[in-house]
């Protein structure tokens, strides 16, 4: 099997079985069943157009073990989406206590008992390569499964939906009322769902401005109009994407829009288990009776009965027995459909399944299925997987809660004393990574007898260099060093040592002390 | 298109006719709502050029429908800058220069105010770093012409030197041998009495005693009998390893003989007095800052 690469839309030509049985076809459309169905609808292909009308989808309701997971996944995702910034996390008196926070103001990014510095932004790009890596192994094991459960644009896309099947009623209700002109009903119904969209999507920008900043404060200024005008700017263009995203767009952000669908393609291979329809048992495909008369002639006949369920139920549109699919999004909602559909005429469910090609072939030539997890490529992201995670594990447990680094002097890189000594100039940043406010003693090794000071700091009575930084604080702090030696060396490497009084952690950076024979 | 060409099976869409490697390249349609965007887009763009100033006329430019103009936007966000820094700026009014050194917030915002205040308006003589311009003082080094106290810094910079301040620090190098004070010779024997003041080399057949009569006779009552200078006058060390003008005995013979006057502008007439604070202190902590 070769995975389909090509942007495919809607289906026009007849389903498959059609031709064989035309017969069929045409009971199918004079039963409504396929004016029921509109991407079924055929067209004139002699003149391609340049443009193409989107044509409105009715998804079914449907039941089963797949639509479970997915409700599961929805309040889960969203669940966390909408509560998250409410919860709370204690971090003493001079940081937020929000659990997960990203203060651009502070410059500081919190999760639990995690804080991010900006110099630490590399944990950001380790994060996006596991979750490139993590998207890779999904679609390897089993497809497009971050398209069908996971990714914002189905979940909020599934939510509208159900809000949409609550008030405008199932796919034939539906259809039925779009196409009856308006009423007073029809339009409060209408109405209805557009303000329930719009509060959901008000709510889901909301919830985006919270994590900006500390939640309940922020509600309270929302409420009382004190926020920050871009708070309000960001709830509106939230507002505006996820009801244009969710309510409006849909299917055609994962047909037209999102790059995903391509790259997947491109990646995926024969063994990836993908939302599959079991042609080697469904086909021929015939009504129940015709059916039925093949079987007594002992002639072959299929279990698929032509009843659309599949395609009703489709969020995307998709015709699954048509094979793999660019708008099928593995969402596995035929899956439970068919599967209703073969308990009540008693035939094995899993007619469609999460399953290969090449079972399928193989179980045409009377072989067993292979599934084949473990395969090089899901060794490979897995062990990077593993490889970026670990990494970043252990430099997050090992990292220092102090830093200290240095910039020379560049003009003038030294400077001569009236009395022949050479100094030099560094500008010195020392880092505080603590919650507590903390005194280090600065040190200086490599040119001896040097004279350290700082320029714009009082002197200690005590002669010792000590500053002191703030909790989650950096302090700048100019450092003079002057060598008395007559003869001072070109350059000589100088190290720059930090010790905490209290703890004893230390952390150092090397710099060079720079003479007027220099280089 | 005219010609019609073969339409793909599998998808039911008609291809544009190219073909690679066997693969035929499929022409979907747009989706309408494509277009429509398409639309809005060039839409907008009019709206801009409604609201903002865009069209260049004969003599003018369209102004936009609400007179926007980037240097008012400017205006208004320097507004908001001062607006931010005002309790700041505030606390460095009121305090003392002794007071900003001993505060560590107040030194950090001074310096950092005093930073682009000394590179707009001293860096142009004095270097962007201080340092290294011949016959302006090298700021970063401990040899100081009229005192590096920071009181000393900020008077110099409020009044200049020999500026057209009434309070302007004030003195005079003669032109000892222009003007006849001085003969010839006298001046090359003080030029190597000079030098080896510092401790210089000086050639073999040098009149020091000479020299060292010279010097006594016109120098010492501003650059003292040890040629330490004096502060007061701002007379500069003849001692040390730091010269203004260069150390070789031309130089020092050519400063003799024509004098020496520079001159140093009068800031307060210039910057106000916070800022002149700010300067002040950046540069006393530039590194040669007495306490």
């Amino acid at each position: 099997m070769t995975p389909s690469t090509i942007v495919r839309p809607p289906a026009r030509d007849p389903p498959k079985g059609a031709g064989t049985e035309p017969e069929l076809f045409e009971i199918a459309k004079s039963a409504e069943m396929v004016r029921l169905h509109p991407e079924l609808d055929e067209e004139p292909e002699d003149d391609t157009p340049l443009y193409m009308a989107r044509r409105k989808i009715y998804p079914q309701r449907v039941h089963g073990t797949y639509r479970k997971i997915k409700w599961l996944v929805l309040f889960v995702t969203l669940g966390i989406y909408y509560c998250l910034p409410f919860v709370r996390w204690d971090r003493g008196p001079d940081a937020p206590s929000q659990a997960v926070l990203i203060d651009f103001p502070g410059r500081r990014f919190y999760f639990f008992f995690v804080e991010i510095w900006p110099q630490e932004i590399y944990y950001l790009t380790g994060l996006l390569i596991i979750a490139a890596m993590v998207l890779f192994l999904m679609n390897a094991v089993a497809g497009r499964v971050w398209c069908g459960y996971l990714c914002p644009q189905t979940v909020w896309t599934d939510l509208f939906q159900t809000i949409e099947r609550w008030i405008e009623g199932d796919r034939r209700e539906h259809f039925l009322r779009d196409r009856s002109g308006w009423s007073v009903e029809r339009a409060a119904r209408a109405g209805a769902k557009h303000f329930v969209w719009l509060m959901i999507a008000w709510w889901t920008g909301g919830a985006w401005v919270l994590y900006f900043s500390d939640a309940p404060t922020l509600v309270r200024d929302l409420a009382t109009l004190h926020a920050p005008f871009v708070a309000y700017l960001w709830i509106g263009i939230l507002t505006l994407t996820t009801y244009t995203f969710a309510g409006h767009m849909r299917e055609q952000v994962c047909l037209y829009m999102c790059p995903w669908p391509r790259i997947q393609a491109a990646l995926i291979d024969e063994y990836a288990l993908n939302v599959t329809y079991r042609y080697d048992r469904g086909e021929p495909r015939g009504s129940i009776k015709k059916s039925a008369v093949l079987r007594a002639k002992g002639l072959p006949s299929g279990d698929c009965i032509e009843c659309l369920q599949c395609v009703y139920v489709c969020p995307t549109g998709v015709d699954i027995r048509q094979g793999p699919n660019l708008g099928c999004i593995q969402c596995g909602l035929c899956i439970d459909a068919c599967d209703a559909v073969m308990a009540k005429i008693g035939r094995p469910a899993r007619l469609i399944a999460y399953d290969t090609d090449i079972n399928i072939q193989h179980r045409q030539r009377g072989e067993n299925p292979v599934y084949k997890i473990v395969r090089p490529r899901t060794a490979l992201y897995a062990t990077i997987i593993t490889i970026v995670g670990g990494a970043m594990l252990y430099v997050l447990a090992t990292r220092h809660s102090e830093a200290i680094s240095v910039i020379h002097d560049r003009n003038p890189i030294f400077v001569r004393l009236s009395d022949g000594a050479v100094r030099n100039g560094y500008t010195i940043r020392i880092i505080n990574k603590r919650l507590e406010s903390r005194e280090f003693i600065l040190s200086v090794a490599g040119v001896a007898g040097a004279l350290v000071d700082f320029a714009d700091l009082p002197p200690r009575e005590d002669g010792r260099l000590v500053i002191e930084v703030g909790p989650d604080q950096t302090r700048e702090v100019r450092v003079l060093v002057t060598d008395y030696a007559l003869t001072p060396p070109a350059s000589a490497p100088i190290a720059f040592y930090l010790y905490d009084m209290v703890t004893g952690e230390r952390a150092y950076a090397n710099d060079n002390f720079r003479g007027p024979e220099g280089g | 298109m005219a010609e019609s060409h073969e339409v793909d099976s599998v998808t039911g869409t008609a291809t544009t006719g190219h073909v690679w490697d066997g693969i035929s390249e499929l022409n979907t349609p747009l989706p309408r709502w494509w277009l429509w965007l398409f639309y809005i887009t060039i839409i907008w763009a009019v709206g801009y050029w409604l609201v903002y100033p865009a069209w260049p006329l004969v003599s003018s430019y369209s102004r936009g429908a609400f007179g926007w103009q980037s240097r008012e936007a400017i205006e208004i966000d320097l507004a908001d800058l001062r607006a931010q820094r005002g309790p700041m700026v505030q606390k460095l009014a009121a305090a003392s220069l002794q007071e900003i050194v001993a505060d560590p917030q107040l030194l950090t915002f001074a310096r950092a105010q005093g930073r682009p205040v000394f590179a707009e308006n001293c860096g142009p003589c004095h270097g962007s770093g201080a340092a290294v311009t011949k016959g302006y003082p090298n700021l970063n080094d401990d040899d100081w012409l009229w005192g590096g106290k920071l009181d000393d810094i900020a008077q110099t910079i409020r009044h200049g030197i020999r500026a057209n301040d009434g309070d302007t620090r004030q003195s005079l190098m003669p032109a000892f041998g222009r003007d006849a004070m001085i003969k010839r010779d006298e001046v090359e024997a003080v030029a190597d009495f000079v030098r080896s003041l510092a401790g210089l080399p000086v050639d073999a057949h040098a009149d020091l005693a000479r020299g060292k009569k010279v010097f006594a006779d016109n120098c010492a009552s501003c650059h003292g009998d040890t040629g330490k200078g004096n502060r007061e006058l701002g007379a500069p060390n003849l001692t040390d390893g730091i010269w203004l003008y260069g150390a070789d005995r031309a130089t020092i013979v050519d400063v003799i003989w024509n004098g020496r006057g520079g001159i140093m502008p009068a800031w307060s007439q210039r910057l106000d007095d916070t800022t002149i604070k700010a300067l002040a202190v950046y540069v006393h902590t530039l590194g040669g800052g007495e306490k």
